[in-house]
C-alpha cells in the first residue's frame, strides 16, 4: 500500500460534510487510517479482558456475548466516578467553536474528527441509555442505541484523537475531548479493543520497565554506546550509574530516547549534562526498573496508567533518593503533573526538590517531588552555572514546537524558550496561533505513532508541519526543537513528508552541543557528527 | 430541508396552536395562565437542583485543568496567574472572565486553506459577539420583567428600563434589549442553517430552544409595540402567581399573552433536561475551575484504590542473572 503524496492529501482535505446526517453515515474503516489490533499476548500479560486475535477489517470482532451490557455498565460506572465525564456529556451546546481547532479535522476533513462530533459519538449513546429526553424522543433528541456499527465507529474515531486538548482551550465550557477519548478508550478496553501500538508497549513496560521491552543489561549496554559516542565527539568519558542506592536524585526519561535517532542525541545530552554537573555536586542515578518516563497506560485506562506509574515512586523509595528528575516527554509530564501524586502519592519518603548546584527550591514541585529537566536547566543557566558556547549551534536555525501535554496540561512554555535562547543564536517562533497553549499536535500522540496508519499521521500532523514550513521559508529554519519523545519519533517523518530539510531535536541536545565541558577536546562536530560552522574553513585555512 | 430544524419548528408551531386554541376556543385560561406556569416552575426547580446535585455528588478524582499560559515555576519566570491559576483568587478571576465575558470563545479562530496549501487562522469574533449579545440582552429582558412580579416596581428595575430605552423612539419607547435579543437569536439560528459544518453537527435539540425563544421574543415584541394588551390585567395575574393568590382576570388579556407565557413555561420546564444546563455546568467544569498547582498540593481522589503492580522484586527475580552479568547492583545475589 503506498501512501498518498502531499498534494493528494491536501486535495482530500475538503471540509464540506456529507449531505446525509452523521448518524446515517456508517463508519468506513480505511487502511492507512487505523492501527492494528492488540496482540492477545500483551492483553493477557496485563490481565485485561477479552484477549484474542482479532482484525478491525473483519465483520466479527469476537466480542463477549454480553458486550452491550458491559459497555452500559462501564458507562454508568464512569459517569458516577468522574464529574468531568458527566458534565461533558450534559452541557455541550454544539456551538462548533472546537470544529476547526482539531488537527485531525483540519488534516483529514472527516467531519467525525470535529471534536464536537467525536464526543457526540459517545453522547448519542449516553442520551439513549441515561437521559429521559433520549429515552422518550430517541433520534430526534440525538440519541441512538449502542450497536456493533456504533462500537466500530467509536473504535475508529477514538483512535483518531491524540488527546492533545487543543479543542478544550477554545471550548466555552472547557469540554476536553481528551477526557472523552480517555473514557471511550477505557470502555473499548473492557471489550479487549485496544490497538497494538499501545497494548504491547504497555505490556513491555509492565514487565521490563520500559515500552520498548529493553531488558536491564541491554538498557545499560545502550547507554554505554552513548558513552563511547560522546567520547568520540567531546573527548570526555562520562560515567552514568544505574540502580544506585543512596544517590540524591533519580532520573527518569522516556525509553524512546535510548532507542532511536534523533532522541538518542537528547539522551547523550543528559549524560553530558550530568557529567558536567557531577563535580558541582550532582549525585544522580538512572534506573532500569523505572526506565520509562512515558506511560502508554494513560492511553488504555486510568487503572493501567496507575499500574505503570507506580514504579516511579516505588523505585525512588527503594533507592532512597531525595527527589526525581524527569526528562523531556509529553504525556509523561501530564501524568506526573496532574495524576501521579493523586494516584500513587503521597511521596512523603522524598524531600521537596532542591537543586544541589544552585540551591533553588522547586516550590512548584514540593508535593509531587519531581522536577522537569527544562525547569532544572533554566535554573542552572539563570544562575550562570553552565559555561555555554551558543555559536556551536550556529549551523542551526531553530524553531520550537510546544508539545501538547506540557503546554496544555502543565504550562511549561517559557523555560524551554529561555534555554534555547541561551544555547542558540538563531531562534524563530512559529505563528502565534500554532504555539504555546494553541500549539498543534505532531499527529501521532496518544499511542498513534504506528507505521500502518501513516496517512492519518501525515494528515494529522499537517497543521504543525504547515507552521514549520512557514518559518522554514521565511527564515530558513532547519531545526525543530521539542520536549517530547513521541515528537522526536513522529516529527522526523512528518518533516520529510511536508517540509524536507528540517530536522528534529530535543532541548537537551542543543544544550549539550553548546556546553563547554572541562577537559574536552575542541569540538569539530555536533553530537550528530555534523560539521560545526566555521570549523571547516578554519581547518582549510 | 433538514429534519432537525424542521422538527423543532413544527414542535414550536404545534405548541403555539395548542395554547392559542386552548385559550381562545376552549377557554383554558386557568390551565395555561396558572397551572402550567406553576408546574413548569416546579419542574424547573426540581430538575435543576437534581442535575446540579448529581454533578456535585460526582467526585473529581483528578485535577485536570487545561493550562492556557505559563505555569508558576521559577521565581523569575512570570506565571499566567489567570490562565494557569495556582491560587483560588486566580481561579475566581478565570471563572469570572469565562462566565461574564466568554473568554475561551473570545479566542475563537477560523481556519482556512489559502493559496492551495497554506493554513491560516483568522480571529473569528462573530460567534463570541452574538453569543454575548444574546445572553446579556436575554438577561436584561428577564430583569425588566421583574416589573410584572414586584409591586411597587423597584428603583433598579426602573433604572434598567431607562437605560434600555435610552433611544426614546416612538411610543411606547423602544427597548433596545428586545431588538438585540431577536437579532442575536436570528444570527445564531442562521449560522446553524447556513454554515455546512454547523448544520451537520446541529441536533433538533439545538434548534428547538432557538425557535422557542424566538417565539417568546416575537410575542413579547408584538404585545409591546403592535397590539393592545391589558397590562393591568396581566400584572394582576403575574402578581397573583408570585403571591400564591392566583387569579385569572376576566377577558382583556389576549391569546397572545397566553402564547408568550406558555412558551416561557415550556422553556423553563425543558431547561433542566437540555443543553441549556450549561448555565450550571460552566461553574463546575473541572478543566476550568481548579487550581493548577498540582505538583505543589496533593489532590485527593476519594475512590483511589490499590492496583496490581509488577514489583521490583518480581523484576529482579526474572532478570537477576542478566543484571549481575552486566554489573548492575541487585538486592539478592542469587
Amino acid at each position: 500500500m503506498s501512501e498518498p503524496r502531499p498534494d493528494e492529501l491536501i486535495r482530500k482535505m475538503e471540509h464540506k460534510p456529507h449531505q446525509k446526517g452523521w448518524m446515517d453515515t456508517p463508519v468506513n474503516i480505511r487502511k492507512g487510517m487505523y492501527c492494528y489490533a492488540s496482540n492477545p499476548k500483551s492483553v493477557e500479560y496485563l490481565g485485561l479482558p477479552n484477549a484474542r486475535a482479532w482484525n478491525p477489517l473483519d465483520v466479527d470482532w469476537k466480542l463477549p456475548p454480553d458486550w452491550q451490557e458491559i459497555i452500559h455498565k462501564g458507562f454508568r460506572e464512569r459517569l458516577d466516578k468522574f464529574r468531568s465525564f458527566k458534565i461533558f456529556m450534559d452541557v455541550c451546546v454544539r456551538c462548533g467553536a472546537c470544529a476547526d481547532k482539531c488537527h485531525f479535522f483540519i488534516g483529514t476533513g472527516d467531519p467525525k474528527n470535529m471534536p464536537v462530533l467525536r464526543a457526540e459519538l459517545l453522547r448519542s449513546v449516553y442520551r439513549n441509555d441515561f437521559t429521559i429526553a433520549g429515552k422518550i424522543l430517541g433520534k430526534i433528541a440525538g440519541a441512538r442505541e449502542m450497536t456493533i456499527d456504533v462500537l466500530k465507529e467509536w473504535w475508529y474515531y477514538l483512535f483518531q484523537c491524540t488527546e492533545c486538548r487543543r479543542c478544550s482551550v477554545f471550548c466555552p465550557y472547557g469540554i476536553d475531548t481528551a477526557e472523552i477519548t480517555i473514557m471511550g478508550r477505557e470502555l473499548l478496553n473492557l471489550l479487549g479493543l485496544n490497538i497494538d501500538w499501545i497494548a504491547t508497549p504497555v505490556a513491555n513496560c509492565y514487565r521490563t520497565g520500559n515500552h520498548l521491552g529493553i531488558q536491564p543489561h541491554a538498557y545499560k549496554d545502550m547507554l554505554d554506546f552513548f558513552v563511547e559516542d560522546i567520547e568520540e565527539v567531546t573527548g570526555v568519558k562520562v560515567e552514568p550509574s544505574f540502580n544506585r542506592k543512596g544517590a540524591d536524585i533519580l532520573f527518569i526519561t522516556p525509553s524512546g530516547d535510548v532507542f532511536a535517532d534523533p532522541g538518542t542525541y537528547t539522551a547523550m545530552g543528559y549524560l553530558i549534562l550530568f557529567h558536567y554537573l557531577k563535580d558541582m555536586g550532582l549525585d544522580i542515578t538512572w534506573s532500569t526498573y523505572a526506565s520509562e518516563g512515558g506511560n502508554f497506560g494513560f492511553f488504555t485506562s486510568h487503572e493501567t496508567m496507575k499500574r505503570l506509574n507506580k514504579k516511579m515512586y516505588a523505585e525512588a523509595k527503594r533507592l532512597g533518593v531525595k527527589w526525581i528528575l524527569g526528562g523531556e516527554c509529553g504525556h509523561m509530564w501530564r501524568v506526573i503533573n496532574q495524576y501521579m501524586d493523586t494516584m500513587n502519592g503521597p511521596a512523603d519518603f522524598l524531600e521537596a526538590p532542591v537543586s544541589p548546584i544552585t540551591g533553588t527550591k522547586f516550590e512548584n514541585a514540593r508535593s509531587t517531588k519531581m522536577v522537569h529537566i527544562a525547569e532544572f536547566m533554566a535554573d542552572l543557566i539563570k544562575h550562570k552555572k553552565l559555561k555555554l558556547d551558543p555559536s556551536r549551534n550556529d549551523h542551526l536555525k531553530v524553531t520550537y514546537h510546544d508539545s501538547c501535554n506540557p503546554a496544555r496540561g502543565m504550562g511549561i512554555l517559557e523555560e524551554p524558550r529561555y534555554v534555547i535562547n541561551n544555547v542558540c543564536n538563531h531562534f524563530y517562533e512559529m505563528p502565534s496561533n500554532t504555539i504555546r497553549e494553541q500549539t498543534f499536535c505532531c499527529g501521532s500522540g496518544a499511542g498513534l505513532n504506528a507505521g500502518e496508519n501513516i496517512e492519518l499521521r501525515m494528515a494529522g500532523g499537517f497543521p504543525r508541519a504547515n507552521a514549520v514550513k512557514h518559518v522554514h521559508q521565511k527564515y530558513g529554519v532547519n531545526m525543530l526543537a521539542c520536549i517530547c519523545a513521541v515528537d522526536r519519533a513522529a516529527l522526523p517523518p512528518l518533516m520529510d513528508y511536508w517540509v524536507p530539510e528540517v530536522g528534529v531535536t530535543g532541548l537537551t541536545e542543543l544544550v549539550a552541543n553548546a556546553l563547554i565541558v572541562p577537559g574536552e577536546a575542541e569540538r569539530t562536530t555536533d553530537l550528530r557528527g555534523e560539521e560545526l560552522q566555521g570549523k571547516e574553513e578554519a581547518e582549510d585555512a | 430541508m433538514n429534519i432537525n430544524y424542521l422538527a423543532s419548528l413544527i414542535a414550536v408551531i404545534v405548541l403555539f396552536l395548542l395554547v392559542y386554541v386552548g385559550v381562545e376556543a376552549a377557554g383554558l385560561r386557568y390551565f395555561f395562565g396558572v397551572l402550567l406556569p406553576y408546574l413548569a416552575v416546579i419542574i424547573f426547580i426540581i430538575g435543576f437542583v437534581k442535575k446540579i446535585v448529581g454533578w456535585a455528588k460526582t467526585p473529581v478524582p483528578f485535577r485536570i485543568p487545561t493550562t492556557c499560559g505559563q505555569q508558576e515555576t521559577l521565581s523569575w519566570i512570570k506565571p499566567a496567574k489567570i490562565d494557569n491559576p495556582t491560587t483560588g483568587s486566580g481561579v475566581f478571576v478565570r471563572m469570572l472572565l469565562e462566565i461574564l465575558c466568554f473568554r475561551s470563545l473570545f479566542r475563537n479562530t477560523k481556519m482556512e486553506l489559502r493559496e492551495g496549501d497554506k493554513l491560516s487562522y483568522e480571529w473569528e469574533k462573530w460567534l463570541w459577539l452574538f453569543a454575548l449579545a444574546f445572553h446579556y440582552s436575554f438577561l436584561t429582558v428577564l430583569l425588566r420583567h421583574l416589573r410584572f412580579f414586584l409591586e411597587p416596581v423597584p428603583g433598579c428595575v426602573k433604572f434598567l428600563e431607562s437605560i434600555d430605552g435610552f433611544l426614546q423612539i416612538g411610543l411606547p419607547g423602544i427597548m433596545i434589549s428586545g431588538i438585540i435579543l431577536l437579532a442575536a437569536l436570528l444570527f445564531l439560528l442562521l449560522r446553524r442553517i447556513l454554515i455546512p459544518q454547523i448544520k451537520y453537527i446541529s441536533l433538533a435539540s439545538d434548534y428547538f430552544p432557538l425557535f422557542l425563544i424566538i417565539g417568546i421574543a416575537i410575542t413579547g415584541i408584538l404585545m409591546r409595540y403592535f397590539t393592545r394588551v391589558d397590562i393591568a390585567g396581566i400584572k394582576e395575574l403575574t402578581i397573583g402567581l408570585v403571591t400564591f393568590h392566583p387569579t385569572v382576570p376576566d377577558g382583556g388579556i389576549g391569546g397572545l399573552f397566553y402564547v408568550h407565557l406558555f412558551f416561557v413555561s415550556v422553556l423553563i420546564a425543558y431547561f433542566p433536561f437540555s443543553k441549556l444546563m450549561h448555565l450550571g455546568g460552566i461553574f463546575m467544569s473541572p478543566t476550568r475551575n481548579l487550581t493548577t498547582d498540582t505538583r505543589a498540593t496533593r489532590h485527593i481522589n476519594p475512590w483511589n484504590y490499590d492496583v496490581k503492580v509488577h514489583t521490583y522484586e518480581e523484576y529482579e527475580e526474572e532478570f537477576r542473572e542478566k543484571m549481575i552479568g552486566a554489573g548492575l547492583p541487585v538486592e539478592k545475589e542469587s
